[in-house]
């Protein structure tokens, strides 16, 4: 689990492995992470190296004969692997908190025993790094939010959330680049275009790009 | 070129799927069923996974514009051409101003409209499936309408042999579980994290497909999967087939839509090889699952490769003997 002393391999499928940093969650392993999945993309049998939040997912190309040697080699590869020191633009988003625009700000308020205007000025202090992309197109994840918002997942999904949604997910946080189903907890809304599949790359930010989050206005 | 009658909604142009976006926050999209979608490709000498028009409501109703060679596969759906019956799993040459009509099917769920030459959309990031949530891929990043235009990539009087069909998938490569519907699966990180009586529920119980289940996942409904302490996890890559249980304890499998990461705990993964038999399980139907290894997960995929290179061997045949 996230908080174990080793890292941890386990399957999904025949389709891919997942590969989890031991540790609190933080930038420094991610680091690694990043720096890994550079490696492991360069394997004959990886198809994608795909990194999460301290985590790192490996598709194959064919299913591996030899899994074993595949995990032995990936663990070596993280012991000796160097942080990456990825450092991006800073992007600056202005966001609406609560009202319409954060339908689950009340359950942040419920759990965290914090007020609104305090969840939003925790919530804007950080300059967020993005660790990595994922969920749908153009999706950052976010590190570094202030423990003191953390709030768990929802009991059940919703089916759509906007474009723009900004949201808590236990200990991450990150922004809607479209509309969706999520299952984090949508606190305020911001506006960006996050991907254009006409563009190479088509998400406009990567991993150790940096996001400025600024309190537009808080609906009480 | 076909033009689409129905008002029926959700057909979408898929192929196996779009990989190396993954990076980018782009799922795999795809045909929900691989090995409907290679069947009607092989049958018209297309490549496995040439783009084709997926049908998940029926009817179904289009016309040829100009003369072109088509199979239906997946779904057995009371298939015509002019008001005359196709059979499941089956290719056919239509005429310009032909109409085919495909009804409500008798087994299965998604029936696949194979093109010669496949679907002539372009191809975005690698594939021409379409990604519902990018708004890009298929055509026009959106479900089908009616008046809407579709290429074939050769059109015309096909000159490979037609009216023949194959054996079906759910034929050759039958699964039940005492007599329901089952698929394998691996059991995937947090497996060891849910209760005892939990796992073995799951193994024993026959879960229903819910109404809220879609391209991009299966929600069923069955006695609740509960952990042994709340778990809060990272997100991190999944894959479709991927089975999550939210803290609400009622699971949800990721299908060919699915996001390309995600943070609920996971229980297992239906393997790639069996996740057709889902793409083709009803909405309101259950089903069962069986504990697989990944030895057997692998020999699972070969399976279904042997049963295609037999059905190519089949077309084969065809070939030489109209010749």
């Amino acid at each position: 689990m996230s908080t174990a002393s080793v890292p941890r391999i386990s399957l999904l499928g025949s389709t891919a492995l997942l590969f989890e940093a031991p540790g609190e969650l933080d930038l420094a392993p991610q680091q690694r992470i990043w720096s890994l999945a550079l490696q492991a993309s360069e394997w004959p049998e990886i198809h994608e190296a795909v990194p999460g939040m301290n985590n790192l997912m490996l598709t194959f190309i064919q299913p591996p004969r030899d899994l074993d040697g595949l995990c032995e080699r990936l663990l070596q590869a993280w012991d000796t692997c160097r942080p990456l020191p990825l450092e991006g633009r800073i992007v600056e988003l202005p966001v609406v908190y609560g009202g319409e625009f954060g339908p689950h700000m009340q359950d942040v308020v419920a759990h965290t025993g914090l007020d609104i205007e305090t969840i939003a000025n925790l919530h804007c202090e950080p300059l967020y790094p993005v660790y990595a992309l994922g969920s749908h197109p153009g999706y950052c994840y976010l590190g570094g939010m202030d423990a003191r918002l953390a709030t768990p997942r929802r009991q059940v999904p919703v089916l759509s959330v906007g474009a723009g949604s900004v949201s808590i997910g236990g200990v991450q946080t990150g922004v809607s680049a479209s509309a969706g189903p999520s299952g984090w907890n949508t606190i305020g809304r911001t506006e960006m275009t996050f991907f254009d599949p006409t563009q190479n790359p088509p998400a406009m930010l990567r991993p150790g790009d940096m996001l400025r989050l600024r309190i537009e206005r808080i609906i009480r | 070129m076909i033009e689409v009658l129905s008002t029926t909604a959700l057909a979408t142009v898929q192929d196996f799927g779009r990989f190396g976006s993954l990076g980018y926050g782009v799922g795999t999209s795809g045909a929900m069923d691989h090995l409907a979608l290679a069947l009607g490709n092989l049958m018209l000498g297309n490549p496995e996974g040439a783009a084709a028009i997926e049908i998940p409501m029926f009817t179904f109703e289009v016309r040829f514009v100009q003369d072109c060679a088509f199979a239906v596969s997946g779904a057995a759906c009371d298939a015509s051409l002019d008001g005359q019956p196709l059979p499941p799993y089956w290719v056919a040459q239509a005429r310009e101003g032909q109409v085919l009509s495909l009804g409500y099917p008798t087994s299965g769920s998604r029936a696949y409209l194979c093109l010669a030459g496949g679907v002539d959309v372009p191809s975005v990031l690698g594939s021409r499936s379409t990604q519902l949530r990018g708004e890009f891929g298929g055509l026009h990043g959106r479900a089908l309408q009616q008046g809407d235009r579709i290429a074939a990539l050769r059109p015309g009087v096909s000159k490979l042999p037609s009216d023949f069909g194959v054996v079906s998938p759910s034929h050759a490569l039958p699964l039940l579980c005492d007599g329901v519907p089952a698929m394998r699966v691996l059991p995937a990180a947090e497996y060891d994290c849910f209760l005892d009586e939990s796992r073995a529920a799951f193994w024993a119980g026959e879960w229903k497909i819910t109404t809220q289940s879609n391209r991009y996942g299966y929600r069923l409904e069955g006695a609740p999967i509960l952990p042994k302490a709340p778990m809060e996890i990272r997100s991190h890559g999944i894959v479709p087939g991927v089975i999550q249980v939210p803290h609400g304890g009622q699971p949800i499998i990721q299908m060919r839509d699915a996001q390309p990461s995600g943070g609920y705990p996971k229980f297992g993964t239906v393997i790639e090889a069996d996740l057709w038999r889902l793409g083709q399980a009803p909405i309101g139907s259950k089903v069962r699952f069986v504990e697989c290894s990944y030895a057997e997960a692998v020999a699972a995929l070969e399976d279904n490769q042997r049963y295609l290179v037999q059905v190519r061997r089949l077309v084969d045949l065809h070939r030489l003997a109209s010749h």
